[in-house]
């Protein structure tokens, strides 16, 4: 995909060695484009080239490494499988956290709001004990299987587009209003969660804690067959959508004028974006910065409003990331369960330190 | 060919009321939209740029009606330029021109597109800027840069609010020397809120002052450049004298 501006790259390297000549500004060629020259290109490529060489070594660490059984006898392959489960996992919930976070962000116009601290997790985890809750340990247990997960998927949908598109369709101009109303959404809703599963017996509650504490070394394998094609489909729509995200990144005013349909355009954004954060919470529970972790990252080295050049470097440092933690921690220190907390709590911290330095929302 | 409203309001609260306006601005030239604040010139300029809905009445464009003409048609007839403009991305400057050419180019801008690019850069005097970012420019300079973009979206009528906020007086009358060949070189039809009633007088073809969300009075220069009209629009005392280029009004 980076060849013919590669290309583009060149010709404008060759035709600008005239330039030494004082010679006016129009004999070059002249073109728009997400990169700004070859020195902004270079560094797009190395970076990317770093990441997939990292994220390609960690793979291979986290399938092989301190494998007990021979190489290449019968055990040493079903570990293997049971390895690969996990950096699957870890692949669709980089996926989601990333690409969603960086849509999300386009759409609200703002880098640090991110789906995660506006509630969509939690908004997920009110549905999963709302059902439990009304259906019973029979119930809930009957609830397996594509038709219930593609129904929950669809809840959660609806919810989170009516929800958002709502509370950002404009009625707060303000920023600080939109995060103080998606904090305390996600507080009402964690809160209400709790509630209920305080009332719920414990057979129930066994259920849904079943259902909602995934972790990556446990991850809900089961989920992954309707997971995987749902997220592709998701992140193929946005992906498509990239031109458009593009333009919305403007602004309001500016995109209506460039004559985008910006109401349209944003229930689209928050409908693809729920479905994304809700798959991945479905697999692992609720991480709220590792998003946020890896579209800042990808803000700093890729610097380009192109959303086809920063969705995948997003990606990357989201699988990077949360492949480098789970190879520590579970082969290094033996603490697997707790990446996704590793994970928050280095997100969390960087999320501050950013915060601080810009001094703004 | 025209810009018509009949009967436009809008209601922000039972107390601030804009319109009912009924008007015609016609094509070609510069008009500029004068009035003291709160009149509701930049809601109807919103307005007529379908930025902001409008609660009775109708604006048609070109005979396009603007609430009901699909919102990409529209890009290509009117573009509209707001006073605050914030991007959460880092763009240069020619980055941003280049959206400009969206409504045509959906994003993958041709060999055409970047022709307009480089015209309108050019006729705002920032092919020097081109590369630079955003951040790195002036306020002046990044106006301009603004309005570039919309000149490149290479429509009929454009629509500014105040695009003169925050520019010390060169840049001031360089950016109106801009619009005025905008309007006489390239044939758009400007229309600009402004703050200074003589910088409306000297650079534009017609007036059209607002008052209390009502359009007052509607007519050249020489119509409204007369002290009784102008203390009853601005509510203080202006008095006209003859400058060395036109009619000037005196208002401290």
């Amino acid at each position: 995909m980076f060849k013919p501006r590669e290309g583009a790259v060149k010709r404008r390297r060759t035709a600008a060695a005239p330039d030494a000549d004082p010679s006016p500004a129009a004999e070059r060629p002249r073109r728009s484009g997400p990169i700004t020259g070859p020195k902004h290109m270079r560094r797009y490529v190395i970076t990317m080239s770093a990441l997939v060489i990292t994220a390609l070594g960690l793979t291979f660490g986290i399938m092989t490494w301190d494998n007990p059984a021979e190489t290449g006898s019968r055990p040493w392959w079903l570990i293997v499988d049971m390895r690969r489960d996990s950096l699957i996992t870890i692949g669709v919930v980089a996926l989601c956290h990333a690409v969603s976070t960086v849509a999300f962000q386009t759409a609200v116009n703002n880098r640090i709001l991110t789906p995660g601290i506006m509630g969509f997790g939690s908004l997920y985890t009110a549905i999963q004990t709302t059902a439990v809750f009304l259906l019973g340990a029979g119930g809930a247990t009957a609830l397996v299987g594509v038709g219930p997960f593609l129904l929950q998927m669809l809840a959660m949908m609806v919810l989170a587009t009516l929800l958002y598109t709502w509370l950002l369709s404009g009625r707060f101009s303000n920023i600080h209003i939109m995060l103080l109303v998606g904090v305390v959404i996600g507080g009402v809703l964690g809160s209400l969660s709790n509630f209920m599963q305080r009332i719920l017996t414990p057979s129930e509650f066994d259920v849904l804690t079943a259902r909602l504490f995934g972790n990556i070394s446990n991850a809900r394998a089961d989920y992954l067959p309707y997971a995987i094609p749902m997220v592709i489909a998701a992140v193929a729509l946005i992906w498509l959508r990239a031109n458009t995200l593009n333009t919305i990144a403007l602004g309001r005013t500016t995109a209506q004028n460039l004559g985008l349909n910006y109401k349209r355009e944003l229930i689209i954004v928050m409908a693809l974006v729920s479905l994304l954060v809700a798959v991945a919470t479905a697999l692992v529970g609720p991480m709220m910065f590792l998003g946020f972790l890896a579209a800042t990252l990808a803000y700093q080295f890729g610097d380009t409003y192109s959303h086809r050049m920063l969705f995948p470097m997003a990606v990357l440092f989201a699988y990077t990331i949360l492949a480098a933690s789970y190879f520590i921690l579970r082969h290094i220190w033996d603490a697997g369960g707790a990446v996704t907390v590793i994970v928050e709590l280095i997100g969390g911290l960087v999320f501050l330190i950013v915060l601080m330095r810009k001094g703004r929302l | 060919m025209s810009i018509t409203l009949t009967d436009v309001a809008k209601d922000y609260s039972s107390s601030v009321k804009i319109g009912p306006v009924t008007t015609e601005i016609q094509s070609g030239g510069v008009t500029a939209l004068v009035g003291p604040n709160g009149a509701g010139k930049s809601t109807i300029l919103t307005m007529i740029g379908r930025l902001l809905d409008i609660d009775t009445g109708e604006i048609t464009v070109a005979g396009h009606d603007v609430v009901n003409t699909p919102s990409k048609t529209i890009a290509k007839i009117l573009s509209v330029l707001r006073q605050e403009n914030h991007f959460v991305t880092r763009l240069t400057v020619r980055q941003l021109v280049g959206f400009g050419r969206f409504p045509h180019s959906k994003g993958r801008l041709t060999i055409g597109d970047e022709k307009y690019i480089s015209e309108a850069i050019d006729f705002l005097n920032l092919t020097d800027l081109e590369d630079r970012y955003l951040d790195q420019l002036s306020g002046g300079q990044r106006q301009r840069a603004y309005v570039a973009m919309v000149l490149a979206q290479n429509t009929d009528y454009v629509l500014l609010d105040e695009p003169l906020n925050n520019l010390d007086m060169q840049h001031a009358v360089q950016m109106m020397k801009q619009l005025r060949r905008a309007a006489d070189e390239l044939g758009r039809t400007v229309v600009i809120v402004l703050h200074d009633i003589n910088f409306a007088a000297h650079y534009s073809d017609k007036i059209l002052a607002m008052k209390d969300g009502q359009v007052i009075e509607h007519g050249t220069p020489r119509e409204i450049m007369r002290d009784d009209v102008l203390t009853s629009i601005f509510n203080t005392d202006i008095q006209v004298i003859e400058g060395p280029n036109g009619p000037l009004a005196v208002y401290y």
